[in-house]
Formats: C-alpha cells, structure tokens, sequence
C-alpha cells in the first residue's frame, strides 16, 4: 500500500526492460524514493565504481506520496554516484513526471549499464520500451520534450530529459522534467548522457488505488494542507514571493556570499529580489513576473513564471524566448547573480533560461563561472584563454559563459568540469568555493553558522537541502536561534539531517517542512502505507538513510578530513553587515556533530550505531 | 437556490489537486487520467486554464442521445449520464460543442461532470479558489464588485 510494488529495470547495454517486484522489507525500513533507490544503488553498485562507466546505476524512483491528493505529493528523485563529487547523488525534482510514473503502475526505474547508441525510454502503463533517440541527441530540453509529444501523437505525455550540457559531459548536468523542473544536482544528468539515454516518456493512466485506508488518508491530507495554507512562509510568502523571498532577507542579514565569496553581501540584491521581480520595468512598464506555478498536488505554489523583456540584449533577436517560462528561483538568482557580481534582472532569468533548455545545474554553474571571473581579475586568466572580457559583474560575459558551457564550446569546456577541477588546473584551488568538489549555495557559513556544517557533512557535497537550518537560525522555524554562534548547531543539523531524509523518501516536497514536522507527515504516511508509522519511525528511518549514505560515501574514499569548508570561510573574516569580523566556527561545531551521530572522530559510525540502525 | 461551479483561471496554479477530487470521488481512486475537470496550462502564455461542462440549460448532449441516458438533475442543474442506459454510442461527445463529454474504454460508457450531487469535490480541494461552487444566478457579481470598486466616487460628487 502506498507502493505499486513494482520496479522497472532498464538493461540499457542490452535493451531489455523487466518488471520486478519492490523490495517490501527494504520499503518498510527505508520507506521511498531517496530512501528506497540508495538502498538499491548501495546494494547493486561498487562505492568505487567510475559514476560515469556503465558500472553505475541511474534510478528514479518516487515516494509512497507520490500521485496522491497528498499536497506536493509529485517529487520524484534521481539516485546514483556522483560525477562531479564521487559522493552519493541523490537530486529531487517536483512537476509532474513523478506522477505519472506512479500512475502507470511503477515505483522506480533502474537503469544499468550503457546503450550502444542514443535512446529514450517511453512507457505506457505497463509497456515499457526502449526506442531510438538519434533524432533527438543533440536537442535541447525543451524541443526533445515537444518532439516526443508529437511523435506519440499525446500532449499528455510527461517528459524527463537530458539537454546538450549532459550530453557534452557537464560535470553538473541535470534532468529537466516538464520544461523547468530539474533534478538539479550532483550531475545525475550527466550519468545520464553518459548512458546514451536522452529521455524518459511516461503516460500512466493506472491511477494509484493503493492506499491503506483511503478515509483516513483524505482526513490526514486534508488537515495537512490547512497547515500548510495557515503558515505565513508556505500559506503567503511563497506563493507570493517564490523562494525569492529570502534575497532581501539573507543579504540584510549577511550571510549572502558575494563575488566568489569575497563578500557576504550584495549591494544590487534588491534590484534581483522577488520585490523586484514584481516591480514594472522601465523599458515596457511591464513586471518581470507573470504568476505562480504548482507542481503535481501542491497547495503551496512557490514556481514562478516571467516573461523577458523583449529589449533585454540577451533575447532581442531571439522572439522564441519571449513567452512565458519558469522565473528565477532564489538558489539561481543568487548563484548567477550575487555569486558573480551581476545585477540584471533580466540577464539573469535568460541565464537561468539557458539552465532550464539545457540542462544545467545553474548553482554549480554560478559557483563555477564566479570562480573563472575571480580567476580573471586576478589575472590567472586572461581574455585571450577564455575568448571574452569576464570580469565581476559582466551581465554580457554571463550569459556567454553560460551559452558556451551548454554547447560545449571553446572555454566552456573547462567551466563544464566544476570550479573545483577549474581552479585546481589553474593551480589556485583555493577559488573553489566547493565542498567535496561541489559549489555550495546561497547562504553564507560566516553569517549563518549553521550552514557551515550543513555544507561540510552533507552526503552529496555542498548544498542546502540535507539540513536547511536557515530555518531555524533565519526564519525561526521550528525556534529561533542565534545564526552567529556555533553552540547548539551540531544538534539542529543532526535534527534537521534525520528529518529531511524522511521528507525526501515520502514522496513530498521538503518546502512543506517550513509548516509541517514529522507529526504532520506521519498521519498521511501512516494512512497510505502499511505497518505503523510514527514520528519516531520516521526519525529513526532518517537517521538510517543519512547512515547509510555515510557508509557509501566512506566506501567510495571519502573520510572526515572532506567535511570540510574552503579556506576562505574559515581565514577570511566577513566584512560587513551583523556577521562583520567572523568566519566559520566549523572546526569546533565537527567534533561535537560527529559525537551526536554516534561516529568515531574519523567520521565512521561506530558499530553501536549502525547495530542501533540495522546497518 | 441552484449553484454552479465558477472558473476564475487567474487564480488557477495547475496544481491538479481537482482532477484528482474528480477522480476519488467518482471512482475511489487518484487517477487524473479519471478527472472529468481537465486544467490545461498554455505554457508559453504562462496561463492556465481549469475547464468541465457548464451544464447547458439546451444540453447538446442531452438532446442528442438515441437512449435517454442523458438526464437533468432537477435539485442541481446538472446533466448526468446514467451508466445503466448508456450503450456508448458517443453520440453525445461529438453533439458537444466543447469537449466535456468522453468516452471511458474500460466501461464502455461515456463520462461528464455531474456537479457530485451538489457538493462538487473539485472545488472543495481547489486551494486558491480558482473553482468555486456559487448562486448560478450571481457568477457575475464578482466581476461586478471589481468594477463597482473602481468607481470613482470624487468625480461623481
């Protein structure tokens, strides 16, 4: 219940699809999706394995939520080894692929091996296939999705693919579903080119009837979602502002890297906030902003869409891109636009365009070209290297640097290898804002302090959606706490750790965590599945899940000496704002995390731990 | 007092949460594929577009079907089919002129919204209020207020 029970295996070397059934005793302890797919990829692939040899496995894989009434019950997310960081990858995504995968009768895909030539994989409900993709190798995102559509003759059809940035190897390619939806990080889409598998074409019409008590299942979901509607940052914020509400908020409070990280705050922040996005622009008086977008079941509605000023330089020739299309997203915003110095609006919903019709991660994208541009002004790099002027703050170079690493063309093929390779060729390493070879996000570790062990033990590398603690520390959710110290942090990330891994294998959008806790979710999961599921289970099947990747990522070579920040955070005091005068505190808040987690100084799960668990 | 069910697709966020309604309601299970509400999202105009039957007071279909199985709810308004008549001839999804009348393979009988017996589910999982169940007399009186807001009482006075 709650599950289809049933799992798809894709052979791609020798074109075979199968239908197994779902590893019930493996669903009962680790539930869904992030949760589920890991503990398949760390049973069926090697931790040492090439990510991009045909020794790895791709699975997507959804939720126990996934397809319900459930609200944000759509992600979907995509497991497998990482190429840019060798860690576990583990990249959710909402729109509505991950329905409809469920609602043609499958919980999970697993890819293995590698097809001889480009393919896309189409199902229908139970019939699944693989078919030729030469035609559509070579295509963007957004054209692969519309020529699939017209060749099965169904607009219904959901699509998830990747763009030209997985098939030319960028090391931080994503899997675009529904045009602007991605399964952002880690390079899962890379994996994916790497497969020569351009697509996967899902109608399910088979519904989802299997949920334990349907009743009780209305009342839980219904309850849920007046939470969701009566919380100001998921009833208001967010689907007024988008995550763009928090430009304004996160650079006032000083803890919005700037320029590589040079600085911690922004000084063109309000002209690429969400306030401006709603604001009518001085050349057409129109706003950049049009309105919101749900995924699949979402009572929240955080998307956004815009249109591009028609005028703007970078789409004045192109009337293609002068509809309607996903508006920027704090995380883009921030790393194309605070993270290299540019504050056009404009260019940067065209760049975050270019990410979307491409398939790019736009937050290692930004990590990587600020890194370039700092390499520049320095003057390790020069125009001649790179083929432009890329100093800090150039929309021009910007969006350039984007079109180039998305067509695989001249230096583009060096920004596609991730800041951390970039800067290590060019011998200043110390440029790469990275941890465990990928660029961390929006929020500064100087300025909110918690973010800094978020970053540094997070299992896929730098990223914030593993323990978003600016919630407690910036938004005071679930309490408040200071950002500026490191006292107590070792425990609200732990917290935070072990309840977004069962967030992330329910099926459901971990944005609803700013409303809901685990006792919110438990009644809906409790309701849909079978077995008893409370909160404790669920922490507990967390703290499992972030064991267990733990265990991977020490298995593939990973040790405790990668949980680490860039020097930069750690030497370099901010300069302004409330955090002006410090750095990380991460050396002191580590130990104490590693005591918390039951894992001896090196960062290994004692036996007691993992005998504690059931590893 | 006879209700209907009022679009406002300005307010609409393609959440599906009503196909959704639609399907558990009429057939116990979440199934979209179900829904006899389709919200269609124009996605290059950034607008999306709930859409279902209007319950024609002269229902095309209604008049076109050879077996009566097409009937008026007197208490709602609305035209139901009744499946045990039915021999889905589909003579009814072509007299539509929009659409909202369709054939389902797996019964052998066609489908349309039926206002769930004057409690439309659709609307009472639309989160924005996109879809709203009110006096069929009255579905103008909101653009009405709109417009009564604007009125400019300085430059009547």
């Amino acid at each position: 219940m709650g599950w289809n029970r049933k799992i798809l295996r894709v052979d791609l070397t020798h074109g075979t699809c199968k239908a197994e059934p779902l590893n019930m005793e493996w669903a009962q302890e680790y539930l869904g999706q992030r949760g589920l797919a890991t503990k398949y990829l760390v049973e069926e692939v090697n931790p040492k394995a090439d990510p991009l040899s045909p020794e790895n496995k791709l699975i997507m894989a959804t939720g126990p939520l996934t397809g319900t009434m459930a609200s944000t019950g759509g992600r979907y997310s995509v497991i497998t080894k990482s190429p840019l960081t060798g860690a576990v990858a583990c990249s959710n995504s909402g729109g509505y692929f991950g329905a409809e995968l469920k609602f043609a009768g499958w919980d999970m895909i697993i890819f293995e091996g590698k097809s001889p030539k480009p393919v896309y994989l189409s199902i229908e409900n139970d019939k699944a296939e693989l078919k030729d993709a030469s035609h559509l190798w070579g295509k963007t995102v957004w054209d692969t999705e519309e020529i699939i559509k017209k060749s099965h003759q169904d607009p219904q059809i959901r699509v998830s693919s990747i763009g030209r940035a997985g098939e030319n190897g960028v090391l931080y390619a994503c899997i675009v579903n529904d045009l602007h939806r991605a399964a952002g990080r880690s390079g899962v889409g890379t994996v994916m080119g790497s497969k020569n598998l351009k697509a996967v074409a899902i109608r399910g019409t088979k519904g989802v009837s299997g949920i334990k008590d349907f009743k009780a299942f209305m009342t839980a979901t219904t309850a849920a979602k007046k939470v969701l509607a009566d919380n100001a940052v998921t009833g208001q914020a967010l689907p007024t502002y988008g995550t763009q509400v928090l430009m304004n908020v996160i650079n006032e409070i000083g803890a919005s890297p700037t320029r590589n990280s040079r600085d911690v705050q922004f000084e063109g922040a309000r002209k690429i906030s969400a306030e401006a996005m709603h604001e009518p622009r001085a050349s057409d008086g129109k706003p950049n902003l049009i309105g919101n977008q749900a995924c699949f079941g979402c009572t929240i509605a955080c998307g956004r869409t815009s249109k591009m000023d028609k005028t703007h330089f970078s789409v004045v020739n192109s009337p293609k891109y002068w509809g309607a299309t996903g508006g920027l997203e704090y995380e883009s915003a921030w790393a194309l636009g605070n993270n290299t110095g540019v504050d056009d609006l404009e260019a940067l919903t065209f760049a975050q365009i270019i990410c979307n019709e491409d398939g790019m991660d736009p937050i290692s994208l930004g990590g990587t070209i600020s890194a370039a541009m700092e390499l520049f002004e320095e003057g390790v790099l020069t125009e001649e290297m790179i083929g432009l002027k890329a100093p800090f703050g150039s929309a021009e170079g910007l969006i350039e640097l984007c079109k180039m690493t998305a067509e695989g063309r001249g230096f583009g093929k060096e920004l596609a290898l991730g800041s951390r390779r970039l800067c290590d060729k060019y011998g200043r390493p110390e440029f790469s804002m990275t941890v465990k070879s990928q660029e961390y996000p929006a929020y500064d570790p100087r300025g909110i302090q918690g973010m800094g062990l978020t970053y540094a033990t997070s299992n896929r590398g730098g990223c914030h959606l593993r323990s978003y603690t600016v919630a407690s520390e910036v938004l005071g959710i679930p309490v408040k706490t200071d950002p500026l110290v490191t006292e107590g942090k070792p425990g609200l990330v732990k917290a935070f750790q072990d309840a977004t891994a069962a967030f992330d294998s329910a099926g459901i959008c971990i944005f609803t965590s700013f409303a809901w806790t685990l006792a919110d979710v438990a009644p809906q999961v409790d309701a849909a599945c079978e077995g008893d599921w409370s909160v404790e289970r669920l922490a507990e099947i967390g703290e499992r899940i972030w064991n267990m990747e733990r265990m991977f990522n020490n298995a593939a070579g990973f040790t405790a000496k990668d949980d680490d920040l860039p020097k930069r955070l750690k030497t370099e005091p901010a300069k302004t704002g409330p955090a002006k005068g410090l750095v990380s505190g991460i050396d002191k808040m580590k130990p104490e995390y590693y005591d918390l987690r039951g894992w001896d100084q090196s960062g290994v799960p004692s036996k007691e731990t993992l005998d504690r668990l059931g590893l | 007092m006879q209700k209907s069910l009022h679009i406002d697709a300005s307010k609409c966020t393609d959440c599906l949460q009503c196909e959704m309604a639609c399907s558990y309601e009429n057939y116990g299970i979440f199934n979209i594929a179900k829904s006899r509400i389709k919200v269609f999202n124009f996605e290059h105009e950034g607008r999306k577009v709930p859409y279902t039957c209007t319950q024609c007071a002269e229902a095309w279909c209604m008049h076109a079907c050879p077996v009566d199985a097409i009937r008026l709810d007197a208490a709602t308004g609305a035209k139901v089919v009744f499946e045990d008549t039915c021999v889905g001839c589909k003579v009814c999804t072509i007299a539509c002129p929009f659409g909202t009348v369709n054939y389902v393979a797996d019964t052998g009988k066609v489908q349309k919204c039926d206002l769930c017996g004057g409690d439309p589910a659709c609307a009472t999982a639309c989160p924005t209020g996109a879809i709203t169940y009110i006096d069929a007399d009255w579905t103008g009186l909101d653009k009405m207020r709109q417009w009564a807001a604007k009125t400019d009482l300085a430059a009547t006075a």
